[in-house]
């Protein structure tokens, strides 16, 4: 295709925008990165910056000499993001399921009993009176489980809206013949047939629980039960909230390279998320796509 | 008779997919309708032994306490013209970026711009909230440290002057979220028909010509759809965003308090509890009323975009 002056010229302005665009998304991110690996002292005269005067892995070697509460809240992330993720798996497709075949009586009840949860909700203060009071989790797991991220009505629809739409009928009516109960249906069937949709909800509950640092928050202040998050979340606040666990006496403090080591924990933080974003921008981007259709 | 035994059986057969929701129904029931009854809270003089069913009535005596302060109209004002910003800078941010990558030629250039934008998307806004740290702290971040000294201006107690905060919630939150709807309008541009840009090229239009009269009212019903969506919520806040990335600064309240923040701050001072129910009770109620009405006009607008 031959391109006329003009239009070539649009092409070279647009995307002049859109490289220093792209530039502008990435490079805060690269700023981190660069932060965590420049020498302490270096930071301390010259501030972060992109082109460090001098290098240093020291805040890695901290992390890695002094890993306990590092690593301890990085394990309680990796725990929080899968059992929950698995958790919202399976209480969305086991709710979605029956939602999703237009013959099950009380239907619209149920369908309603879920949507309305997308309409009102009773806020922070008697969620937070609920979860502390009656079920104690603070200073659990379950604190960073249970409240809030289980399980969305917005998921049970995007599930189920894939089941009824994307499932046909008859394939359950011949399971039926062959004399498969809805349980046989669902584990042989729905669950199978239904992975790209489970795939795109597990990626989204996935992210949200290793990205949420809320739940720890409000109801985590136990220094051996944070999670990466809440532990970033403490140390902006104090610094020794990261001393706690590796020695008790206050000379521990002195040698943590305070001003790189958040930059560097951070980047610990999100790089399970680099890592795996390239492989995986396509459901991101189906998610998003999925939840302007509908919500 | 035998139609009543057909239903009989036919219920039987239905029973395990009752039983399958039973988690998923207990659950909502937990997490989402206890708290809903909870709201009576806000009515209440809240004391742990009591808890929140049995504490003793109160009447509206922390509405009447929360809006004798001048803290009520402060969240209010800040979370509206917040949300007001935010809507207006990332719709339009969001349509042109969503115009630029449709029309790149290059096809790897388009997926690298897309994944570029939204990456930070993905990021906890508590890593933001360290990024804006490297940019701004006072003793070592790059802008007191190197780009205002190269500009010959004195450094910057950024987290203590409310000036520039506004701006900076602005640009976070866009550099933050405008991927989302940049895909969106690039699902919205990908829709129209190609033969409007042909049929306007052979009439001589310009690129400018063709956004304006073809592009922008194509998508108007994507827009107007995402902007009811977001006035819907237009009394929420993203905590994290007001909370994060001040780093909780004090001084800032006056600028960066809404009513999220509000709420949290004042359930976790001791005696605070009345006054952050009833800002909650008030956002959920006015929220309510907001996504309610919101749906009734995107219902008239297109019915295919509504919730309900």
């Amino acid at each position: 295709m031959i391109m006329s002056k003009g239009r070539k010229a649009y092409q070279i302005v647009i995307n002049i925008i859109l490289v220093l665009v792209a530039l502008l998304m990435v490079l805060p991110l690269v700023l981190l990165f660069m932060s965590s690996i420049t020498d302490e002292n270096t930071l301390v005269v010259n501030g972060y910056s992109f082109f460090p005067a001098k290098f240093s892995l020291g805040a890695y070697q901290y992390i890695m000499q002094n890993s306990a509460t590092i690593f301890r809240a990085y394990g309680i992330t990796i725990i929080v993001t899968v059992v929950g993720t698995a958790g919202s798996l399976i209480l969305a497709s086991l709710m979605a399921f029956p939602l999703s075949l237009r013959d099950l009586p009380g239907r619209s009840i149920l369908s309603f009993y879920v949507f309305f949860t997308m309409l009102f909700s009773g806020g922070l203060v008697p969620s937070y009176i609920m979860w502390t009071t009656t079920f104690h989790i603070k200073n659990t797991i379950w604190a960073y489980i249970l409240p809030n991220f289980l399980l969305g009505a917005f998921n049970i629809i995007l599930v189920r809206t894939f089941f009824s739409t994307s499932i046909p009928n008859d394939i359950y009516e011949a399971a039926k013949i062959d004399g498969a109960g809805y349980p046989t249906i669902y584990w042989k069937i729905v669950l199978p047939l239904g992975k790209p949709i489970l795939v795109t909800i597990g990626l989204f509950a996935g992210l949200s629980y290793w990205n949420d640092w809320t739940n720890g928050l409000y109801y985590v202040n136990q220094s051996d039960m944070l999670s990466i998050q809440a532990l970033l979340n403490r140390m902006i606040q104090d610094i020794q909230a990261l001393a706690a666990h590796s020695t008790a006496d206050s000379g521990a403090l002195m040698q943590i390279p305070q001003v790189s080591i958040r930059m560097a924990i951070a980047f610990v933080a999100i790089l399970p998320i680099l890592l795996v974003y390239p492989f995986l921008q396509k459901y991101f981007a189906s998610g998003i796509m999925l939840g302007a259709v509908k919500g | 008779m035998k139609t009543k035994k057909m239903t009989a059986a036919r219920f039987r057969q239905y029973i395990p997919l009752y039983i399958m929701m039973i988690p998923g129904v207990v659950y909502l029931f937990i997490n989402n309708y206890i708290p809903m009854a909870g709201i009576v809270v806000a009515f209440k003089k809240y004391n742990v032994n009591d808890g929140m069913f049995g504490s003793p009535w109160n009447g509206l005596k922390n509405f009447e306490y929360l809006f004798s302060t001048k803290d009520a109209a402060v969240i209010i004002r800040n979370t509206l013209l917040y949300n007001i910003a935010f809507i207006a800078v990332n719709t339009i941010v969001g349509i042109m970026l969503a115009i630029f990558i449709s029309d790149v030629v290059s096809k790897r250039m388009k997926k690298l711009y897309q994944s570029s934008i939204l990456l930070p998307f993905l990021i906890s806004i508590v890593v933001v909230s360290y990024i804006v740290f490297a940019l701004l702290s006072h003793e070592n971040g790059m802008f007191n440290k190197s780009i205002l000294p190269a500009l010959g201006q004195a450094p910057m107690q950024w987290y203590n002057d409310t000036t520039y905060w506004p701006v900076i919630l602005i640009i976070t939150n866009c550099w933050k979220g405008v991927g989302y709807g940049t895909l969106i309008y690039i699902a919205g541009i990908a829709g129209i028909d190609q033969s409007y840009y042909e049929a306007a090229e052979l009439d001589g239009a310009n690129k400018w010509q063709q956004i304006t009269s073809i592009t922008l009212p194509c998508l108007i019903p994507s827009i107007i759809t995402l902007l009811l969506m977001q006035i819907g919520k237009i009394f929420y806040s993203d905590f994290g965003l007001f909370y994060q990335v001040p780093q909780n600064s004090g001084s800032l309240y006056a600028v960066t308090n809404t009513i999220d923040t509000y709420v949290y701050r004042a359930l976790m001072t001791s005696g605070g509890i009345g006054r952050s129910s009833a800002a909650g009770v008030f956002q959920s109620v006015v929220g309510f009323t907001l996504v309610m009405i919101s749906n009734l006009v995107v219902k008239k607008v297109s019915a295919e975009n509504a919730i309900f």
